[in-house]
């Protein structure tokens, strides 16, 4: 038969020798190969006991950020909303009133932002976008839920602690990585 | 005057209840840390950690796939034989439970004022009553297949039926040689002949490994496990099978593992003798009872080494293809087992004539 590529190289077909029709000898030859993997080092790592570290660049869940005052960064611009690319983001802004100045950095803020982390695709665009460095993706990844409802996060899952109040918290959800701030 | 057949002694009943009860329950519970090793065996083999997270080492795993057996929907499917349904899983466990019967697990312990010999039954036929439960074993395998009312299934119960017939033949072969040499078919005169002597094993390498291969094929273990091909029967003749059902198939394979391991290492590896020591001197020093318990510790040593082995192979050596079993059977096997019986038969009658021809 002709060969379809110059690549195919016809399989040698010939008898098996007595030697070879032993099979004893290929088989401890085989054995003795599975016994010497016993002894490996096992390339495992026991998940939630032993935790790899994250990439320095790694990507995960946003956090809407606050200045060091605890007031809210963000003033509900729409960038992100505009440089996400899964539109996964959409808020509403409010006017801060007046005796909110504690809590709304600018005089505009986002009374709702929702972030469907079923869409979102992790990109960081929203982060690259923001202005008032009000958005970031943390180290953490979003956990699992029964519905899809419960991967559309709210303020109240997105905001960080507030570092005057709960420093704590604060400084666990900041993690390490986020030097600029 | 009682009647003679009614004279029976009641202590020697319930010392045989006993004894069956308690090899039955270890048997089952070999069986299970059977599986638990298979799985730890194949995950260091293939450089993988294996099941870990059921207790230490994952020494509750057993348990737990138990529970999750019984735990499932029992299926009978609607136009499957009912009665060899439920009867194929119960005759394979039968017989892998029956031939433990006269395995010698050790000497004897005294007790109570008596002689207990720790074998349920030393019947003098030992080895034919072994290889007459094994050939029963089939049936376990043709029911289930046949009672399926699955063409995979039936497929699959041909094909052990006809794998365990061929390999049959080499074994009761090679085992010919074994007995010309020994002159009993008790296993415990096998031992005991062997016994602070020179093991089977070393006048019958070639008998040993017939033997060896045989009881691979009929323990239907990989690289003989044609019955049960995934990749061409599906799950072969168990297909049809859930919930603990399909659990005594699983169980029984493990079970005939395990007793086959037994029968390698009375028949060939001096028993519960325990090597390089002098039993009877040891029994004379130590006391009976110690004595029997290291020959019984002895025993579980070569039966977890055979065991070991059976894993090991399995996860090392591929499936046959049919015609390659087959003709390793017929024309392998056979005619190497006919060859051993006739040049062992040929020494055993020199040496009867005294090294004259």
């Amino acid at each position: 038969m002709q060969a379809l590529t110059s690549k195919a190289r016809p399989v040698e077909r010939k008898p098996l020798s007595v030697w070879e029709k032993l099979y004893i000898p290929a088989i401890a030859k085989g054995m003795s190969i599975t016994f010497g993997h016993i002894f490996r080092k096992k390339p495992t790592i026991n998940y939630p006991e032993v935790q790899r570290p994250f990439s320095p660049v790694f990507r995960g869940l946003h956090v809407l950020n606050r200045d060091e005052e605890g007031r809210e960064r963000c003033t509900a611009c729409g960038l992100c909303a505009v440089a996400c690319p899964a539109e996964a983001i959409t808020m509403e802004a409010a006017e801060r009133l007046s005796g909110e100045e504690h809590l709304y950095r600018e005089e505009k803020y986002a009374a709702k932002y929702e972030i469907n982390m079923l869409r979102c695709i992790f990109c960081g665009l929203c982060e690259e976008a923001c202005p008032k460095d009000a958005i970031y993706l943390s180290e953490t990844f979003a956990p699992s839920n029964y519905t899809r409802k419960g991967f559309i996060y709210g303020k109240e899952e997105l905001l960080i602690p507030d570092p005057k109040t709960q420093p704590v918290e604060f400084a666990k959800a900041r993690g390490e990585k986020t030097e600029k701030n | 005057m009682v009647h003679p057949l009614l004279n029976v002694d009641l202590a020697l009943i319930i010392e045989k209840c006993i004894l069956i009860s308690i090899i039955i329950g270890l048997s089952l519970i070999v069986a299970m840390y059977e599986t638990w090793a298979e799985r730890k065996v194949a995950a260091v083999i293939q450089d993988r950690r294996g099941p870990n997270r059921a207790g230490p080492a994952g020494i509750l795993q057993p348990l737990a796939d138990g529970l999750k057996l019984f735990m499932k929907e029992d299926i009978v499917p609607k136009m499957s034989n009912g009665f060899l349904f439920i009867l194929g899983p119960g005759l394979a466990m039968l017989t892998a439970m029956m031939t433990s019967a006269v395995i010698p697990w050790s000497s004897h312990i005294n007790a109570f004022g008596r002689e207990i010999s720790l074998q349920i039954a030393d019947i003098n036929i030992g080895i034919l009553y072994i290889f007459g439960v094994v050939s029963m074993g089939v049936y376990g395998v043709m029911i289930g297949g046949w009672a399926s009312n699955n063409k995979f299934s039936l497929m699959a119960a041909l094909r052990g039926a006809s794998q365990i017939i061929s390999y049959e033949l080499a074994m009761g072969l090679s085992i010919i040689a074994l007995l010309m040499l020994t002159g009993s078919l008790s296993l415990k005169t096998i031992v005991d002949e062997q016994l602070d002597g020179i093991y089977n094993f070393l006048y019958q390498p070639l008998g040993f490994l017939i033997f060896l291969v045989c009881a691979f094929a009929e323990c239907n273990r990989t690289p003989f496990d044609l019955s049960e091909a995934e990749s061409e029967l599906n799950f072969g003749y168990h297909q049809e099978y859930s919930s603990m059902k399909l659990g005594f198939y699983l169980f029984a394979e493990y079970v005939n593992m395990f007793i086959s391991s037994a029968v390698m290492a009375t028949l060939f590896f001096g028993g519960f003798d325990i090597p390089f020591v002098n039993d009877t001197a040891f029994g004379q020093a130590h006391g009976q009872n110690l004595l029997a318990i290291l020959e019984g510790l002895s025993l579980a040593i070569k039966v977890a080494i055979f065991i070991f082995f059976f894993i090991w192979v399995r996860w090392t050596v591929p499936r046959f293809r049919y015609d390659q079993l087959m003709r390793l059977g017929w024309k392998g096997l056979i005619p190497l087992a006919l060859v051993n019986m006739v040049v062992t038969g040929f020494i055993v009658l020199l040496k009867v004539n005294h090294w004259h021809f």
